[in-house]
């Protein structure tokens, strides 16, 4: 009967508000604490309630851990007929379906197990809302995993709304348990327990979080921005910790607001963040532009989301790195970071403070819906920690903001600190700061502020580089959130002829990657439709790139279509 | 010698007898006679003729994008409280390009001044109209007259709750200059409504007219009644001059938000703190 390999794909599908989040977050806390390798993911409609969304978790050894979407589907959990219509193109031969048959079509699936999913719930506590306990039980009884950490799980999430909510949710995972595990019995189903070694120091963080703890190591104490999906998650992260962490959280009027509001506090020494999307950020383009002349630093994160306009507001894409790179009118230097791991989330969001308040420019972090909403678990030792250095200094009487020096950085002085007067201007401006109209002094101005590029680069992340680079013919390159999508597709093709290259900043690029990449064919795996990362390689080193391997459904890759297009690059060269 | 005075000889954008100069005067005296040093000061400006102000004072500048004065300011502030923050630009900059930005930092309530230059006409772009011209009045781009109604900027206010609303003529050079010292001293969000003529591109909104058509509020008029300032706001025959508004007790944007006297750039990494939230995810 179903054997299974340490890689297991659950998904857990269902409507908008029946709780299949609260089943996601119930799992991976216990199944991590049980010692199992865990990632999940998830996709979504827009709108609050109804629908059909689902959850994706992934189960691995800690040894040999999957972090990436598959297509494939081991378990499905159907909490309603929506969810199996919504799931149905990712059914296979191998996945066991749990559902309630009455409700559902079950033509053409394999094993179907009959769940009375709703039954149970209205047993255990009189209404359908408990059919996401009942589920999580009946999963938990699949996999033998002991109820007790549920129960725990479930009593501590539900305290607050009352006893008896606690004692019905747990009744219903009760009954799901009992089923799953004489489910399990009778369909001689078999999840070989692979828990190795339990971590306790591990982290269990969504891109979101991981940014947003990035943002307060990186000592980030002001940010102001306006909500938009799927940028948001970070402002409501740093406004929930901004009390104990001496944060200040201004929710602007628009994100015009915003980081005009970010590049005033930052100009009085804060460190400041805004974040948003796509849509959102073309209002902010202008303030870019401003920072770019007043020199005054700013981060600005983009979750992106497919567009045009409102596009697929709660779908994935990297469709904003050229949104990125040319922001905002003039030319001025920036940087763009593009972590791929909650590890890079937290280094890459530490480096641009870092980067913004040391070259007195702004800086980005590209995300993307994918990456900000799936999970893992990071050792607490990966966490960086960086300098949290200002980079300012006490002003001298007669002190000059744009002081003309050699490597293009003037000392940046903040207003009330010293006794020199603090002058910036969006306006060409001369060394005072003050406007000038002078042909001369704009040609010093615009080489100086270009001369901090060469810095910039210099001090630029060098890629990520995996499986046999140095031999390999083909370079496979991946930025933002497609890391471990592409190392997983890599390792499993185990050819000696492939080898990864992971970005995670992607502008400016490190002098050594002209190196790096040397003869190599290159093929370049990107989010979006016409391949924004590749085109940069293109301009910037002056490489070929052999082939563009592109998505732009809203969708992230699968594990197994970048498989797919990687065997026809090797099958077609030989 | 007033230490808001430029240091040396400074070539002054604005055209021979524009209303800007006279303000500019008054703003020096009245920052010198409330005494403050020009090291606590802040101008934050947006772009046009009356945005060029903090170029010609001798204190911090921000001079910023067109209609964004008041976000920048309210940054200032909320990154170091310590400091005196004063949003300056003209009718065009904060009653049009930045207009949503003057509903919700009323509701926010920061101690921030906000002077508007209100001359009723477009000077930078060269006379087009802006939200306070006169309906009717031609100009290039609505050479038949312009056929929108001007904004009326107390009545707004007011309608937001700004708790310090007054409005002046540049021309009484000593009502200007005591109730800018008011409104700076203001705790609170201030906002002054300053008729400044633009004598090249407004010819009918000029001194004399500013003169003729306003008028001075009684002295026992009471600024703390709204209602009383709302049916002030909407006289159009000749309008009040004045502290208009007065509302002394609105919480502000700081204290509500928790901030204290250390500006941030002298805030500590919260080491504890960060502890503690890391330890939340395990």
């Amino acid at each position: 009967m179903p054997h299974f390999s340490k890689d297991i794909s659950v998904v857990i599908g269902g409507a908008a508000g029946q709780g299949i989040q609260t089943v996601e977050a119930a799992l991976m806390r216990i199944l991590k604490d049980a010692g199992y390798g865990v990632f999940a993911c998830k996709e979504y409609m827009s709108r609050v309630r109804g629908g059909s969304n689902s959850v994706e978790i992934r189960l691995s050894s800690m040894k040999a851990p999957r972090r990436a979407y598959v297509r494939r589907i081991d378990f499905l959990f159907a909490l309603d007929a929506p969810a199996l219509e919504h799931l149905r193109w990712r059914i296979g031969e191998g996945t066991t379906v749990f559902a309630e048959k009455s409700k559902s079509d079950a033509d053409g699936i394999h094993r179907f197990v009959d769940t009375p999913l709703l039954e149970f719930a209205m047993e255990a506590g009189g209404s359908p809302l408990y059919a996401n306990s009942v589920a999580l039980g009946v999963i938990l009884g699949v996999f033998n995993i002991p109820s007790r950490s549920a129960e725990a799980y479930l009593e501590k999430v539900f305290s607050r709304k009352g006893a008896d909510i606690v004692t019905k949710n747990i009744n219903a995972l009760k009954k799901g348990y009992d089923f799953g595990r004489h489910t399990a019995y009778a369909e001689d189903i078999e999840v070989p327990l692979f828990a190795d070694e339990k971590k306790k120091d591990d982290l269990l963080l969504d891109g979101t979080t991981a940014l947003g703890i990035g943002a307060i190591a990186g000592g980030c104490d002001f940010i102001s921005s306006y909500p938009m999906s799927p940028g948001t998650g970070v402002l409501a992260f740093l406004a929930q910790h901004a009390k104990k962490c001496d944060i200040v959280v201004d929710q602007a009027e628009d994100e015009i607001s915003a980081i005009n509001a970010g590049l005033g506090a930052s100009y009085a020494g804060a460190r400041a963040l805004v974040t948003t999307s796509g849509g959102g950020f073309d209002l902010m383009q202008e303030g870019v532009s401003l920072s770019g002349i007043i020199e005054t630093p700013i981060v600005i994160h983009i979750g992106q989301r497919p567009g045009p306009a409102t596009g697929l507001p709660t779908r994935t894409e990297q469709g904003d790195l050229n949104l990125a790179l040319y922001a905002g009118h003039g030319e001025f230097p920036r940087a763009i970071y593009a972590p791929g791991t909650p590890a890079e989330a937290i280094e890459g969001m530490e480096r641009a403070f870092d980067t913004a308040d040391a070259y007195q420019i702004p800086v980005f972090i590209l995300s993307d819906q994918y990456f900000l909403d799936a999970i893992s678990p990071i050792d607490i030792r990966e966490v960086a920690r960086l300098t949290t250095d200002r980079h300012i200094v006490k002003t001298e009487p007669g002190y000059l903001r744009y002081a003309l020096t050699p490597d293009g950085l003037s000392p940046r002085g903040v207003p009330g600190y010293g006794d020199g007067l603090v002058c910036v201007d969006s306006d060409e401006h001369d060394e005072s700061g003050h406007i000038t109209e002078s042909f001369e002094m704009r040609r010093a101005m615009m080489e100086k502020r270009f001369r901090r590029l060469d810095a910039l680069r210099e001090s630029a992340l060098l890629p990520h580089s995996y499986d046999n680079f140095d031999e390999a013919e083909t370079v496979v390159i991946s930025w933002g959130s497609n890391r471990w999508v592409l190392e997983e597709a890599i390792g499993k093709l185990g050819s000696k002829k492939l080898a990864g290259l992971h970005f995670a900043q992607v502008f400016p690029l490190n002098k050594e990657v002209s190196n790096l990449l040397g003869k190599k064919k290159i093929i370049v795996v990107e989010n979006n439709h016409s391949g924004q990362f590749a085109d940069l390689l293109v301009r910037e080193l002056g490489v070929k790139i052999s082939r563009r391997v592109l998505k732009s459904t809203g969708e992230p890759f699968s594990v197994e279509e970048l498989i797919d297009e990687l065997k026809l690059e090797l099958t077609t060269n030989n | 010698m007033n230490p808001f005075d430029m240091p040396q000889e400074t070539d002054i954008a604005w055209c021979p007898g524009c209303g800007n100069f006279p303000l500019l005067n008054v703003l020096k005296m009245a920052l010198r006679e409330l005494g403050k040093d020009p090291k606590e000061v802040v101008i934050s400006s947006g772009i046009g003729q009356a945005a060029k102000m903090p170029q010609y004072v001798d204190a911090h500048m921000f001079n910023g994008l067109h209609g964004r004065s008041i976000p920048t300011a309210m940054g200032i502030k909320l990154a170091n409280r310590n400091l005196t923050v004063i949003a300056e630009s003209g009718d065009g900059d904060i009653y049009g390009e930045g207009g949503n930005h003057l509903l919700h930092i009323a509701r926010r309530n920061p101690d921030i001044t906000i002077f508007v230059h209100n001359n009723m006409v477009y000077g930078l772009t060269k006379g087009q109209a802006s939200p306070t011209t006169t309906t009717g009045t031609k100009n290039p781009l609505q050479p038949d007259g312009v056929i929108v109604e001007p904004i009326n900027p107390i009545a707004v206010a007011l309608s937001v709750d700004i708790p310090f609303i007054a409005r002046v003529n540049v021309g009484d050079v000593a009502q200007t200059k005591e109730i800018l010292k008011q409104a700076i001293s203001f705790r609170g969000l201030s906002l002054v409504d300053i008729f400044a003529p633009c004598v090249v591109f407004n010819k009918v909104n000029t001194y004399q007219w500013f003169k003729e058509h306003s008028y001075a509020v009684p002295k026992d008029y009471d600024p703390t009644d709204r209602m009383a300032a709302f049916r002030r706001a909407l006289e159009t025959d000749k309008l009040p001059l004045g502290v208009l508004y007065r509302n002394d007790s609105r919480e502000l944007y700081e204290d509500r938000l928790g901030i204290t006297d250390t500006p941030l750039y002298e805030r500590e990494f919260p080491e504890a703190a960060f502890q503690e939230v890391l330890a939340g995810y395990r």
